[in-house]
């Protein structure tokens, strides 16, 4: 429908909208995060929450102790090895759609803590993020700014057609691999539905072809 | 133990009353709205009653103390942040009288009155934290915390003037801190402390008569004076047992001799008493902050003569303790006369607090397992390293 025949409408009392915005509309602005905290960056989660920064004006106030009733997997902290397992299997218990924010540099790739042998290397490796919010811990107004990322990606989702997403699909998977322990490692380090380790191309350093990149 | 995929069992009961029945074993967490970070326990359950308890540690364990022997002595100082992330002015302090002790160094006045400011004002945040999330727990949802965190964001906000971060400060140095107050820094603490005793006052009429409270802390979960003292409990939790016993006053670290404070102590030992400590305690702070900011001399922040490239102290062994908000916070140094050190080992008053969880916890309900754990005070971060 035409913008001018929609203001025009408008300020007549009548709202024109289509399925697909209404839709979003409603979902974006009712988005409710697991009570789920690992490390520091819960602290400035919940403080995200309280009063000073209240992340209820953006409707994510309702922090949900049971996976089934949330929407918003919120990754605050460091995930160890001990701990992944229990975090992908949360995330296969929410129900779709479902979104996950890496809140931290521990979240996204294991922070200053990377070189630790119990620390996982970003929990991208085994269930997909959608937006990352670097820091050592992100302040709140860091995190409530991945929230509205967070919005603007949903109220853009097609309901139909090949860019739908996740949920609206019957072919995409909803559950991912749990890892289990392995005898080195968690097994399997990376599930590759989700998560591929960069290629970088070697053969080329060191070489007269590699000014020319 | 139980896999984690298999949270609820049913075991054979064996009664003393010969009685028929089944034990439930549940685990509790790793992901529970009331653990404290991802902290689990295996529960064995008579009906609502707790049989056995046996906490599980370990989900966040981090490698702290094996990363700082690969950092040099300056490198750890941002780790310890990340300990008890509630309080990281008093944990770089704890790790900062430990390098000054292995390698003598002395540490200015006006230094010495900039640690104890900060390291009162993050007691006052910690336990003010402690209580909104410990009433929390009870079910009163989030008046209490949000009360907590209105005058901790402003403690926040002194700290970020001062350091440059919220809650991660790596303030202090060897031999002193890292910068000086900024301007009209002073004026604004004076300021802000002198509106705490309203909050105060504020906080303990919210609180300290309700009745739900009352109900639900007084005579829960007693620690005696003997295992508390056995178990090697400190902080606040083993001065509601009423053992008179702070590091502050003991060890006199810094210049906490010059400060007239009082230790507030409990008589029961249960969860009202850890509570009302914590409170109390409070009301302490406030009173060494007022002479701390008073009487703050003008001065260098740093020893001229520590260096901060090349660090190297002789080989020695070295253990600098703390009155940190959570109980006795140590580090242990072993040098070998490089850069790093040979060992590294954290003494954290969180895990010690917590092995007498499960004594606290036995014969009450499962509802008051969540009281005490939050009463005891823990942080992950420092449980696991």
């Amino acid at each position: 429908m035409d913008e001018q025949l929609k203001t025009e409408l408008r300020k007549q009392g009548i709202v024109a909208t289509t399925l697909q915005e209404l839709y979003n509309w409603g979902r974006k602005n009712s988005l409710w995060p697991l009570n789920f905290g690992l490390a520091c960056c819960a602290i400035e989660m919940i403080a995200a929450s309280m009063a000073r920064y209240d992340m209820a004006r953006f409707g994510a106030e309702v922090f949900r102790p049971s996976p089934r009733q949330a929407d918003l997997m919120i990754v605050a902290g460091t995930v160890t090895k001990k701990m992944a397992p229990q975090v992908v299997r949360l995330y296969n218990q929410m129900a779709e759609p479902k979104y996950v924010i890496s809140m931290g540099a521990c979240a996204i790739s294991g922070g200053p803590f990377k070189q630790g042998y119990n620390v996982l290397k970003g929990i991208d490796r085994y269930i997909p993020v959608d937006v990352y919010i670097p820091g050592c811990p992100p302040r709140p107004e860091a995190l409530i700014d991945a929230l509205m990322a967070l919005q603007k990606l949903i109220d853009h989702q097609p309901l139909t057609g090949a860019d739908r997403p996740r949920h609206l699909r019957a072919d995409a998977p909803s559950e991912f691999i749990v890892p289990g322990f392995g005898a080195h490692d968690l097994e399997p380090s990376q599930n590759p539905e989700v998560w591929n380790a960069p290629l970088v191309n070697i053969s080329l350093a060191g070489t007269d072809d590699a000014g020319k990149h | 133990m139980i896999a984690a995929t298999e949270p609820i069992r049913i075991l054979p009961k064996s009664r003393a009353d010969g009685g028929e029945g089944q034990f439930l074993e549940v685990s509790m967490g790793p992901q529970h709205p009331s653990t404290h970070g991802v902290f689990r326990m295996d529960v064995v359950l008579d009906g609502e009653r707790i049989v056995k308890l046996k906490p599980v540690f370990g989900y966040l364990h981090r490698n702290h103390e094996k990363i700082a022997e690969h950092e040099t002595y300056l490198g750890s100082m941002p780790y310890t942040d990340r300990l008890d992330y509630f309080c990281s002015l008093t944990n770089n302090w704890a790790y900062a009288l430990a390098v000054e002790k292995l390698a003598g160094i002395q540490v200015p006045e006006r230094a010495e009155y900039i640690r104890i400011i900060t390291a009162e004002l993050t007691r006052f945040q910690n336990h003010a934290a402690l209580i909104g999330f410990l009433t929390q727990d009870m079910g009163a949802s989030g008046t209490p915390l949000m009360y907590a965190f209105r005058e901790r964001e402003t403690i926040l906000d002194l700290f970020e003037s001062l350091t440059g971060a919220r809650m991660m400060c790596n303030y202090m140095r060897f031999g002193g801190c890292r910068v000086d107050l900024p301007a009209g820094w002073l004026d604004h603490a004076k300021k802000f402390v002198a509106t705490l005793p309203r909050f105060l006052d504020e906080f303990e009429r919210l609180l300290a008569s309700n009745e739900i409270l009352m109900a639900r802390t007084q005579g829960v979960g007693v620690l005696s004076k003997e295992l508390a003292v056995n178990a090697g409990v400190t902080g606040p939790v083993l001065r509601a047992s009423g053992v008179n016993y702070d590091v502050r006053k003991v060890d006199k670290y810094g210049i906490y001799d010059r400060f007239a404070f009082k230790i507030p102590m409990g008589e029961h030992g249960d969860t009202y008493d850890r509570y009302m400590v914590r409170l109390l305690e409070m009301r302490e702070s406030l009173n060494i902050l007022n002479q701390a900011l008073k009487d703050i001399p003008e001065g260098p922040i740093v020893d001229p003569k520590t260096r901060i490239r090349g660090f190297k102290p002789k080989p020695g062994e070295a253990y600098g303790r703390i009155e940190a908000p959570k109980g006795e916070l140590g580090f242990y140094l072993v040098s070998d006369g490089t850069s790093n050190p040979y060992r590294y080992r954290v003494r954290p008053p969180s895990l010690m607090n917590l092995t007498v969880l499960e004594q606290l916890c036995i014969g009450r309900n499962v509802a008051d397992v969540v009281v005490i754990l939050g009463s005891i005070d823990i942080v992950m971060g420092e449980v696991d390293r």
